[in-house]
């Protein structure tokens, strides 16, 4: 019997789920043994074509990274869709848009206004990219952005969602030894639309910081202050995103001093994972002055960032109003 | 009989840079265009986010060289809040840096650059990767090649707190320092990486050096192109990647500007193009004067052989020696052979190693003072590295809660756009003539592309080196004539 | 629904919670006592304003509310004691992210009105509705190819607000 067929791509992405792929070492050496890889652009020549011409559902396993910033990454989205049985949305770029994903606070003009007027730009005569551009010798062309950056669930039907920025190369190690072990019957996988490679409680749970469920009367910043080793951040006043944040990553920023940003998305159930954090953050404030409260929260200098840093192309606004009006 | 060449890394339609060749009527080369498909949007969305967050949010650009991100933004929010960051602080950020950089550089050599050079540009297609390189070598090498990135993320993470992403580096310092148990690893990793880099040259001489065929590839006109060079050094004018003033020289190798950070607008500029997402970075005072070569055109590299180039040596001794050597070897200063840079590379992988034990070494590493309080209203402020790839340069301003106004990126790779568009365009003139392609062309081209190691991981995506190219040959009325690729099996 | 045919005027969508033991009797008693409100307003009936979840919020608007209401006992008569000094946090919260998303402060109120206010509840529905149709549509729905659209509204109306979660900080 041939080996199952694995692929793995990159849309808009940073390169970094790649990387943290190759950074499981040794077990790609299980994913060699037991898959043939058959698209994998970092890895190996990118058979474009012969993708096209694989039949459907030929591919056993894709790990999908990066969001759906123009029309190839859905392009590519679609062909992979077809021809793969599992469809796994790898990283937080694929699974809720990520950091690219602030981009949907502005609308593509707005985006490219920015780019080419920079202070370095020199822009006489303003220009600005164009899809398809006439040079002498011929026309040009190159992909056009969508309005919005989509996840790759907006574009497609995705089987399992992989989060982290990137996820965090024990998980991809542990997914990769569970698809086999289901592959070879010893493993059951689990129902479609399941989160893998990650736990099903918050940074919070795996946090060894404590928490005495103290109120605080400010918010600071991570500069402004030493905070205390053993204590939660969050209680010392510096906005931590754990509350609302899935385990999986043994709340590796916290642990070095550095607030968790969300990385690795949504916690299990939550919808809106900025909805929740203003839930968490509100219930945290010391104060039930309106005016007071106001001020507390100037402490918060960029509410919408710090809830939706990771998360907005996924979130049920999906972004700002100028995009798309 | 005008024709059309579309040389497509990984196909056109997944966006990873497009080069398309126009013929003339008599078949020769009239122009050729090196698209950029994609942009993302950093300048604009990183407005009203805070300046402490750029680190953890522009680092997002690029998964290759998230370090060099975190590190120019923590050092533009250091300059936005006129905070000094302490000695061990500097120290800290410093060493993860070096250890990161010998990381990228082992990558880039062993993994893409090697196969040409080890295995041979004219190997088969399917020898021509780190398999072949490895077999060349031997297993013991790729192991060590291994054992180096291990211990380079080991390093980065110890320090950054994260392998991919670091999250550490906050303005005035960092989050944490590190133990007397953590330095004593480090150091011994580090006395590993300066072995395994002084190995690696010795490999490069061994196979590379002592093969005519080989130096005469450098050596060739094909792969030749006088610019300016660009890179950073310290007050002794030698090679710096995390700090110092950023030093250009003429194609004679004169200096032409030394600049402090926040000048950097008084020298360079962008030029830009309808037909790409990307811009072009040239020095200002020169001016833009389309894809051209010499001291008239104001078009500049900055890769690890121009920041030799720009130098006047390095500060660790076993680098310095091996400096001297390659510019024995190829007769002075400055080196415009492009292929060179792989050699740059490899003399900048020891610096960085020697700089690693340097600092894992100095008595103030272990210092629990490794960060200092803004106290500062923040304005704006310019922070600098250089990444693998050439010049990194941040710049922010604020308003006076330290949230982002406006921002202004100029992105490693990007330095090198017009420099690898005229590269590829000579070799494409070398390659075809009279509407004959050579067969040669894809290697070559690539092989041009591959000397400065680009990463459109930072414009997009594409790992560096990593593009398998196809060209399709067609009529101007698309009818395709024929089709190239490379890495076919 | 937040389409309008330019020669029909603007009729806001508002969707309102209301806590069931102050504000929803207040509406009710308007009703009763025929104090007429705008038929705009959608009203959606919570155990108590603290239970309000900002999702319910985020998906109203991104269903095709044009502005939404909250509304709960005046301070110091919440029946779970102090709970909506919570809705009182959030809502602070709230608006100002909503304010950054590009929603103008004013399609979001709070009102508190106990049982015994049914005119007044009447008369600030009546200023709301006036207040929103005066900044327009807000056609998030359409203009952001939502396929939440239209079974949302209803979700959120016909709904169980999930328990209210447990905020461990
Ligand atoms: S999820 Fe993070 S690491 Fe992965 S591609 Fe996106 S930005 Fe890069
Ligand atoms: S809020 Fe942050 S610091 Fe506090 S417990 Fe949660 S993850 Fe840890
Ligand atoms: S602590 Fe938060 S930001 Fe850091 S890795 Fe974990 S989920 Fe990501
Ligand atoms: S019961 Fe009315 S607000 Fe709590």
């Amino acid at each position: 019997m041939s080996k199952p067929k694995f692929a793995m791509y990159w849309a808009a992405s940073c390169g970094g789920c790649e990387i943290a792929v190759l950074n499981i070492h040794e077990k790609i050496l299980d994913v060699d043994a037991n898959f043939e890889v058959v698209f994998w652009p970092v890895a190996m020549d990118a058979k474009y074509k012969d993708v096209e011409e694989m039949e459907d559902d030929s591919i056993t396993l894709c790990l999908f990274n990066g969001g759906m910033r123009n029309d190839e990454n859905e392009h590519v989205a679609k062909l992979l869709r077809r021809k793969s049985r599992i469809m796994v949305a790898f990283g937080s770029c694929a699974c809720e848009g990520c950091i690219p994903g602030l981009g949907n606070f502005s609308n593509i003009n707005q985006i490219l206004d920015t780019a080419f007027t920079t202070n370095s730009t020199d822009n006489p005569q303003n220009l600005r990219p164009k899809t398809s551009y006439d040079v002498p010798e011929g026309t040009l062309t190159i992909p056009t952005m969508n309005p919005m950056l989509k996840t790759l669930d907006q574009v497609v039907d995705v089987d399992y969602y992989m989060p982290g920025c990137p996820p965090e190369s024990h998980q991809i190690a542990a997914v990769v030894e569970l698809v086999i072990a289901a592959l070879q019957g010893t493993a059951q996988l689990p129902p479609k639309g399941a989160t893998i490679g990650a736990g099903n409680s918050t940074v919070c749970d795996e946090c060894t910081r404590k928490r005495n469920v103290k109120q605080i009367k400010e918010f600071t910043r991570i500069q402004f202050v030493t905070p205390d080793p053993e204590i939660c951040l969050l209680e010392q006043g510096i906005p931590c995103n754990g509350i609302a944040t899935r385990s999986g990553c043994n709340a590796r920023c916290p642990s070095v001093g550095a607030q968790c940003i969300g990385c690795y998305g949504p916690a299990e159930g939550v919808v809106d994972y900025g909805a929740r954090m203003i839930s968490a953050f509100a219930s945290v404030i010391d104060s039930e002055k309106p005016e007071e409260i106001d001020q507390i929260l100037d402490g918060l200098v960029d509410p919408a960032g710090q809830f939706y840093r990771f998360n907005l192309a996924g979130s049920l606004l999906r972004g700002g109003r100028s995009n798309g009006s | 009989m005008a024709q059309r060449i579309t040389i497509d890394p990984i196909t056109r339609l997944e966006g990873h840079g497009k080069i398309e060749i126009f013929l003339d009527d008599q078949g020769d080369v009239a122009n050729t265009y090196f698209q950029i498909p994609e942009l993302r949007g950093f300048e604009r969305f990183v407005v009203g986010r805070p300046v402490e967050e750029m680190a953890l949010i522009t680092n997002r650009i690029c998964g290759v060289c998230p370090e060099a991100h975190h590190m120019a933004a923590a050092k533009a929010a250091d300059a936005v809040y006129k905070v000094e960051v302490p000695y061990t602080g500097r120290l800290l950020r410093e060493l993860l840096y070096m250890a990161f950089f010998a990381t990228d550089h082992t990558t880039h050599f062993y993994a893409l650059a090697g196969p040409d050079f080890i295995v041979g540009p004219d190997a088969p297609v399917a020898d021509r990767n780190i398999l072949g390189v490895i077999h060349k070598v031997g297993l013991e090498i790729g192991g060590k090649v291994i054992q180096m990135r291990k211990y380079g993320h080991q390093v980065v993470e110890m320090i950054g707190g994260r392998k991919v992403h670091p999250c550490t580096s906050i303005p005035g310092g960092l989050t944490k320092g590190i133990t007397e148990e953590q330095r004593e690893e480090i150091e011994k990793m580090g006395r590993w990486a300066i072995e395994f880099a002084q190995f690696s040259l010795q490999a490069f001489t061994d196979i590379v050096l002592i093969n005519k065929t080989y130096l005469d590839l450098i050596l060739g006109d094909i792969y030749t192109h006088k610019t300016y060079y660009m890179g950073m050094v310290d007050e002794n004018n030698q090679v710096n990647f995390y700090d110092g003033k950023v030093r250009v020289v003429d194609p004679d190798g004169k200096e032409f500007i030394k600049y402090s950070p926040n000048e950097y607008t008084q020298h360079i500029a962008e030029h830009v193009e309808p037909w790409t997402y990307l811009k072009f970075p040239y020095l200002k005072n020169i001016g833009w004067k389309g894809f051209v070569d010499g001291k008239d055109s104001g078009v500049y590299c900055a890769t690890p052989l121009s920041r030799l180039n720009a130098a006047d040596g390095l500060a660790t001794p076993r680098a310095q020696e091996e400096y001297e050597k390659m510019y024995q070897t190829l007769d002075g200063k400055p080196v415009h052979q492009r292929l060179a840079t792989h050699w740059a590379r490899l003399i900048e992988l020891l610096y960085a190693a020697e700089r690693w034990v340097e600092l894992a070494t100095d008595p103030e590493i272990t210092s629990p003072d490794y960060r200092a309080i803004p106290t500062a209203t923040p304005t704006e402020g310019v922070g600098i590295v250089e990444a693998p790839r050439g010049t990194l340069t941040h710049h922010y301003w604020t308003d006076e809660r330290g949230v982002v106004t406006k921002a202004n990126l100029i992105v490693g790779t990007t330095n090198n756009y017009a420099p690898i568009t005229m590269s590829i365009k000579k070799a494409a003139t070398n390659l075809i003539k009279k509407g004959h392609v050579n067969e040669g062309l894809l290697n070559m081209v690539e092989m041009a592309f591959r000397a400065y190691d680009p990463c459109f991981g930072c414009a997009t995506h594409a790992l560096p080196g990593q593009m398998p190219l196809e060209i399709t040959l067609r009529t101007p009325d698309g009818e395709v004539l024929d089709v190239f690729k490379q890495f076919v099996d | 629904m937040a389409d309008t045919p330019e020669n029909k005027p603007f009729e806001p969508v508002i969707i309102g919670f209301t806590c069931n033991w102050c504000s929803y009797r207040a509406a009710d008693m308007a009703g009763t006592a025929r104090m007429k409100y705008a038929p705009n307003v959608r009203l959606t009936r919570l155990m108590c304003s603290g239970r309000l979840d900002p999702t319910f919020v985020f998906k109203a608007f991104a269903g095709g509310a044009d502005g939404v209401l909250v509304s709960g006992c005046h301070p110091g008569d919440c029946h779970y004691i102090n709970q909506n000094y919570k809705a009182m946090r959030r809502f602070h919260l709230m608006k100002r992210v909503l304010v950054q998303m590009g929603i103008e402060p004013g399609r979001l109120k709070l009102l508190w009105a106990s049982a015994a206010e049914g005119a007044i509840f009447a008369r600030e529905i009546n200023k709301f509705v006036e207040e929103v149709r005066a900044l327009g549509p807000l056609h998030w729905n359409t203009n952001h190819g939502s396929q939440i659209a239209d079974h949302v509204l209803l979700s959120v109306v016909n709904g169980q607000p999930s328990d209210e979660m447990e905020v461990k900080a």
